[in-house]
């Protein structure tokens, strides 16, 4: 795969948030924030980090990539169309009946997904059960990637998998925590504080990695040196701005579980199209 | 007379706890399949998968009293195309992680094989927070998932290898205490498959798990009392045997269900639901009733709570009178 320019990262990212704005008026359903926010945590992923190959999902050399947090999966639907996985009008199906593209992802209805989840605080144990199984199977050269939410933290099996993360030495993991700090009831911090989350980790044995998650190349960047750190689980604290590049979007968590009306989604998309001004995008 | 081989129960039998069975099982799958992994929440030796380990260590991960990580794991191993063993005690796993197992192992279609060792009030002298009673209807319940009650260790032996084959997630389910061997090595396993282990005309007894060897004998008592009544014994409570079934109940037009566990949502449930949707006939159940257990042996639990062979007979009766 040729590399991309963190220029061209940078344009898929906006895309794709026009896309999820697209996507969630349409269904008139569905997270804003947290998929907005994890755009361009996604963009890396998909477009120079994970290896995987759109038109052959199951390829058996390939990443996997584990989405824990479910409700966010506006963001992966638009990053695998734009990839190639699928057609890019079938996002305008979104949490319709019959479709591929579920409210929350199931991985028997789209290839490609790898797991299905919804439900809060499961992806770090499948993730676990992956490097295990690649440890077994003496597949070194194989990663799983596995996003987080940070509201999840609150999950008691979140630290379940961070315990035997930690005690068998998953080095093949590398865990990226979305720290937004909105959830649905508001802050992190008044809900149920994570802080000091970076200690916490450290402290069940993973290697720390805190970065501007809404920052393409420092997510590449943090993701490489995941890949040369041995011995241990890497865990790469994002911190991101929920609802990034649509204003009246960003820092309110009222925003986490509600989509843009129409008036809204074309506010939101004439300000990504331009980015407050800062780049200007192939769609103007 | 059946056409498949059990012992006479009226004879003196040899007694093995079942999740022995399941420990030889597993250890024999392991050798016939490479991919066969397993997962234990701090009770390798209780749910006998140390057998698996001392041979396997690469294979076996120890996750720590961690049910939620255990199934999940199981999922993230599976994925990868292992076919995971994760054991625990019954109250735990499946008790404790059953959303999950609902979704990432039913839902994510996974064919993680979940071992609930000390189920039923066979577990004794721990009591109720350890004698699982609900955990039938609780898997019973999940699209996907396949349950398994085997009757003695050499049944459940043959059920480890058969479900280490299946393409499913299954539930197995376990007992403590020694019980009864009634089966032999050429007694027939196939997972969905129920079998008639006793025949007669004047009632149906179906039981599962360690019940079988009570409803045989409450079959050779109600012989004396001039009630022929056939046995089947339902391994697989999902999915269930209905033509078996149905065609014993069409027969005799009379039904005892019995389990060790509670019978609404189990087993009693799931032939109640069968009869009264295909052939409606007189039944009882015989199971917990909405009710928990306690400590005490076995055999006293039985009784007290009414699941004996004692019981069987009793409700056999009622059901034989109710056709008249």
């Amino acid at each position: 795969m040729q590399k991309l320019s963190i220029e061209q990262l940078d344009l898929i990212a906006n895309e794709i948030r026009e896309d999820i704005i697209t996507m969630l008026e349409h269904a008139g359903s569905g997270h804003s924030a947290g998929p907005l926010g994890l755009a361009d945590i996604f963009t890396a992923l998909y477009f120079d980090v994970v290896k995987h190959d759109p038109k052959n999902p199951d390829w058996e050399d390939r990443d996997i990539l584990l989405l824990s947090n479910g409700h966010c999966v506006p963001v992966r639907y638009a990053a695998m169309a734009k990839a190639g996985y699928f057609p890019k009008k079938e996002l305008m199906t979104l949490r319709k009946l019959g479709s591929r593209l579920q409210g929350h992802p199931e991985r028997l209805r789209l290839p490609g997904l790898e797991s299905t989840s919804g439900p809060l605080g499961s992806g770090l144990s499948q993730a676990c059960g992956v490097a295990l199984a690649l440890r077994i199977d003496n597949q070194p050269h194989r990663w799983v990637y596995v996003v987080m939410g940070d509201g999840e933290l609150d999950e008691g099996n979140v630290w379940e998998a961070a315990m035997l993360a930690g005690k068998e030495k998953l080095h093949n993991v590398i865990a990226i925590i979305d720290r937004n700090n909105i959830q649905i009831d508001g802050p992190t911090e008044s809900v149920m504080p994570l802080e000091n989350l970076k200690d916490k980790w450290e402290a069940f044995g993973w290697h720390v990695i805190e970065i501007n998650g809404n920052d393409i190349e420092a997510v590449i960047d943090a993701c490489n040196m995941g890949h040369a750190i041995q011995e241990k689980p890497v865990m790469i604290i994002a911190h991101t701005i929920p609802g990034k590049g649509v204003d009246f979007m960003e820092n309110d968590f009222h925003w986490h579980g509600n989509p843009p009306n129409h008036e809204q989604a074309i506010k939101a998309i004439n300000e990504l199209r331009t980015l407050g001004g800062k780049i200007r995008s192939e769609h103007e | 007379m059946s056409d498949v081989h059990v012992v006479d129960v009226t004879a003196e039998l040899e007694k093995e706890p079942i999740r022995k069975g399941f420990g030889r099982g597993l250890l024999e799958a392991g050798k016939r399949d490479e991919n066969v992994v397993a997962a234990c929440a701090d009770l390798t030796d209780s749910t006998q998968m140390s057998l698996f380990k001392a041979e396997f260590p690469a294979r076996f991960v120890e996750i720590g009293v961690a049910e939620q990580n255990l199934v999940t794991v199981g999922s993230g191993l599976s994925a990868m195309g292992k076919i995971p063993f994760v054991s625990s005690y019954a109250a735990f796993s499946p008790g404790r992680n059953w959303e999950q197992i609902r979704t990432t192992i039913c839902l994510n279609d996974r064919p993680v094989k979940i071992v609930g060792s000390h189920a039923g009030l066979y577990t004794g002298a721990d009591g109720a927070t350890h004698q699982m009673l609900e955990d039938i209807a609780l898997m019973r319940v999940l699209p996907n998932m396949v349950v398994i009650a085997p009757c003695d260790s050499i049944e459940a032996e043959k059920a480890t290898l058969a479900m280490a084959k299946d393409k499913r997630p299954n539930y197995l389910r376990l007992a403590r205490e020694a019980t009864p061997i009634i089966t032999t090595a050429e007694t027939p396993f196939e997972i969905g498959k129920a079998l008639v282990f006793a025949k007669g005309a004047d009632i149906t007894l179906i039981a599962t798990g360690t019940m079988t060897y009570h409803a045989l004998k409450a079959a050779e008592e109600l012989y004396k009392d001039g009630i022929e009544a056939e046995v089947i014994h339902v391994a697989t409570i999902k999915p269930l045997d209905a033509e078996t079934i149905l065609k014993s109940v069409r027969k005799t037009g009379a039904v005892v269900t019995a389990e060790e566990g509670q019978a609404a949502g189990g087993l009693g449930g799931a032939i109640a639901e069968l009869v009264a949707e295909h052939c409606p006939v007189p039944i009882k159940r015989i199971g917990m009733k909405d009710e928990f257990g306690e400590s005490g042996t076995p055999d006293e639990l039985l009784e007290k709570f009414g699941l004996d062979s004692k019981h069987i007979r009793l409700a056999a009766h009622a059901v034989v009178d109710l056709k008249k």
